[in-house]
């Protein structure tokens, strides 16, 4: 192996754990058998009604239970067992005693619809507002709903559990969450700062509301049957994502530190990069410009070539706009090279994971380079003829696989992107 | 774990500052308003609750499109106003060169809910309206489409975008009074290191809602009757929502001086950590191990955003208590608690003392405040937070 820094002089970070939870199961194994079958973890909603939607269907994770339920209650679930199983194969610190701080990639926390009614139906009247809301709240009647819903609640619980060091930072970029968490324990790593740091992301928000929002914004699939089908990357058919639940854990520790405790190296973080999109909310500038500035700025990061890359774990939502827009972005950044890098979207088989999306992608992205063996893009029946690229359509395919390139674009103009590699480059 | 700073960390320079809040926008009216001792408190619009209610602002002056207005709730209009005040007094302002590689952290909570539509459903639910799908139905009815994005958390920093063209990178952090804690230690510790060498921090907070009185009403946090000042409520303990924006601009030394700069104080240390608070003191402990981290003397001028709310408040004045030396403001009583946006606000404060040459008067009747002559040039800004993270930092003088 090469020496423990990187051509740009900082120290190289490995990933050392990694854990995974989505639709198709809990755990790498489950989920790398899954996915390289071609299984979708689609199926219809049954944990709420579905009257009066327009999209029926989701990537929910149904396996797994919390009492009383709410979705940070699940998002919280979901990210300790992404991190139980990242930590046990780390094997790293004692029990409860990580050594290096938490960045955690989760939606917004807010009051939810069961709560919210709950205490409406405290009121004890018919026609109230929040004036009459208030005076019921207090009192200690409600005092875990404090707590639930503070945006802070996960890391401090996570934090707690896994006994991480410092003050756990939880973070939003959108789509992009889930990398940006990855991105920030890398920084953490290269500035000397820590030798490991634990890396989540994680989402459990499929809940009305939130697909009332994203149906008003017209971004999800109505393909809602059959609901296996409905997430189409690439084709010309597709018309929305589809909004699913699921968590990526990450153990990033310095080479250095890795081989000194003789930890099993997995994976290298070999670059990473964001560019930020000022055009507007939800839409990307049409010329691709933060996209493709984002792209070169993670090469750069690393210090590869495009022609060094040779798999595209994409962003893939999908939507009509995203998979147009990566598709002329990164036509630009790798030119003719392009035709010639594989490219697939997980999320044609687990949904937009959201907030954990760029966390499940990642630990995908490291299991491909693991088994040389890409994920397929389910659902490639009808491609869309002015995307060309070499789409791995709903077959797995063997592949000398040794930089993967994993994009994460989000409303706010959020675009991310990691490159990891299974050696130090 | 920031506190070991590498050989060769670079000095950060604060040399933008943007503050809008219940006491009127901008720096001289601040300083202004501090110095009067000016309170401005609303206790009859949501009474018993007390609030501190947003200063009447332009925003036409920040946002110039009604259209970008219209997209944002009050917290992002808030935020994307002070963070322009910050990007006009750091001089970059439309500076395309530098904003394009600026890099933002931004603090944030968010939600804003459509209270009428929430009151509609609870009341429709209250007179037995609940077949299975009314909720859905309702919400595809009843919610306006770009709501939305007016409550995503990382949707401020994507405003800022926009209006201000902010667009190096971009990142959300979330979790109340920690958040912009950790966005300040983030920043400084990218820019010491090289990683960054301009970078736009800072939070906003809207206290006027209804919906958020509820959640801190959960925990029972909120202050009600009479307004007091924060260290004088062991009576009736809690604190007042406030309203504030608060943006800083953070910026190599090197940097700022190759663009003819003028810093308003630089940016030594940000420290933090997460107490469990399952023991008594244990928020005493944590701020006691924190401060060998600043390396300041025994006497000095500290801000702190203490909230007034219980334990935390009184755990904290243990902690003061240990450090006679030190002339204590708190934020806390003049802008209420911001959540987010009061450690920003703490470092604000703190930099626009040191430039002014001068720590603005207590406001305290109980005497933990106290009179301090002389221009400061070391202040440590405090904070911890209603229910959990502390934090704090060193503003410094240039010399």
């Amino acid at each position: 192996m090469s020496a423990p820094r990187d051509k740009l002089g900082r120290p190289i970070v490995v990933v050392t754990g990694m854990g995974v939870v989505t639709s198709l199961g809990a755990g790498k194994k489950d989920n790398w058998a899954r996915l390289t079958a071609g299984e979708s973890g689609i199926r219809t909603v049954t944990r709420f009604p579905i009257d009066g939607l327009k999209t029926t269907m989701a990537g929910t994770v149904d396996f797994v239970t919390v009492e009383p339920f709410s979705s940070t209650g699940l998002t919280e679930r979901l990210a300790e067992m992404a991190t139980a199983e990242a930590l046990e194969q780390a094997a790293i610190g004692t029990k409860a005693d990580f050594p290096g701080p938490l960045f955690l990639a989760v939606a917004p926390v807010e009051v939810e619809w069961p709560q919210r009614l709950e205490l409406g139906r405290a009121v004890g009247k018919t026609e109230f507002g929040y004036e009459h809301m208030l005076r019921v709240s207090g009192g200690g009647r409600f005092t875990e709903y404090h707590h639930r819903f503070m945006f802070g609640s996960i890391a401090s619980h996570l934090a707690e559990n896994f006994g991480t060091k410092g003050s756990p930072i939880s973070l939003s970029t959108a789509c992009a969450s889930g990398a940006t968490a990855i991105q920030l324990g890398v920084e953490a790593i290269r500035r000397g700062e820590a030798d490991a740091a634990l890396c989540v992301g994680t989402d459990g928000s499929v809940n009305p509301e939130a697909l009332v929002r994203f149906s008003l914004l017209s971004a999800l699939s109505t393909q809602n049957e059959p609901p296996q089908a409905a997430s189409k990357p690439f084709s010309k058919n597709r018309d929305g994502f589809v909004m699913a639940e699921g968590a990526g854990a990450m153990v990033l520790e310095s080479y250095e530190s890795a081989i000194a405790r003789g930890a099993k190296i997995l994976g290298v973080v070999a670059g990473c990069g964001e560019l930020t999109d000022s055009f507007h909310r939800t839409r990307s500038s049409p010329d691709g410009k933060p996209i493709i500035g984002c792209m070169r700025k993670t090469l750069a990061d690393a210090g590869l070539e495009p022609e060094q890359i040779d798999h595209i774990n994409a962003h893939g939502t999908a939507t009509p706009e995203n998979d147009k827009m990566e598709y002329n972005t990164t036509a630009v950044v790798f030119g003719e090279h392009l035709p010639k890098i594989p490219v697939s979207s997980n999320k044609s088989m687990v949904g937009h994971t959201i907030s954990a999306a760029g966390a499940v992608e990642a630990v995908f992205s490291l299991l491909t380079l693991e088994h040389q063996r890409i994920p397929p893009t389910i659902n490639y029946e009808i491609p869309d003829p002015t995307i060309l690229f070499d789409v791995v359509g709903n077959r797995a395919r063997d592949a000398k696989v040794t930089a993967v390139m994993s994009n994460s674009f989000g409303f706010g103009g959020q675009n991310a992107s990691l490159i990891l590699t299974r050696e130090p480059v | 774990m920031t506190e070991q700073k590498s050989a060769g960390a670079k000095e950060v320079w604060i040399t933008g500052i943007g503050i809008v809040s219940s006491l009127g926008e901008g720096l001289d009216a601040h300083w202004d308003a501090l110095n009067a001792k000016k309170i401005n408190v609303d206790d009859k619009r949501f009474a018993p609750y007390i609030v501190h209610p947003l200063a009447p602002v332009t925003f036409d002056a920040q946002i110039p499109k009604k259209g970008d207005q219209r997209q944002m709730e009050a917290w992002q209009r808030i935020g994307t106003y002070a963070a322009g005040l910050a990007l006009d007094s750091a001089g970059v302002k439309g500076n395309k060169e530098i904003l394009g590689r600026m890099d933002m952290i931004v603090a944030a909570g968010g939600g804003e809910r459509d209270i009428a539509v929430d009151a509609a459903i609870l009341s429709a639910d209250a007179k037995g309206n609940s077949s299975p799908g009314f909720l859905n139905e309702r919400l595809m009815n009843d919610l306006r489409p770009t709501l939305f994005l007016a409550q995503l958390s990382n949707l401020l920093a994507g405003n800022i975008a926009i209006v201000h063209g902010v667009c190096g990178t971009s990142r959300t952090f979330m979790g109340e009074e920690a958040a912009s804690i950790d966005a300040a230690r983030i920043a400084l510790a990218r820019i010491e290191a090289g990683q960054s060498d301009i970078a736009l921090v800072g939070a906003a907070h809207n206290g006027e809602r209804s919906d958020l009185l509820v959640l801190y009403e959960f925990g029972d946090f909120n202050l009600t009757e009479k307004f007091s000042p924060v260290w004088q409520r062991d009576d009736r303990s809690g604190f007042a929502l406030g309203s504030a924006g608060c943006f800083l601009v953070l910026e190599a030394r090197e940097h700022a001086e190759a663009r003819g700069a003028k810093p308003y104080a630089k940016l030594t240390k940000v420290v933090a950590d997460l107490a469990q608070r399952k023991q008594p003191g244990a928020v005493t402990k944590s701020l006691e191990a924190l401060w060998p981290k600043l390396g300041v003397g025994d006497s000095g001028t500290l801000i702190t955003g203490a909230t007034g709310a219980e334990p935390v408040t009184s755990e904290e004045k243990v902690f003061l208590r240990q450090h006679p030396g030190f002339a204590i403001r708190a934020t806390g009583t003049m802008f209420g608690h911001t959540l987010e946006t009061q450690f920003p606000l703490g470092l604000a404060l703190a930099a626009l003392s040191i430039s002014r040459g001068a720590l603005f008067p207590p406001n305290d009747p109980t005497g933990l405040e106290v009179e301090k002559a002389g221009s400061p040039d070391q202040i440590v800004v405090v904070g911890a937070g209603h229910w959990q993270g502390e934090g704090m930092a060193l503003v410094e003088a240039i010399k």
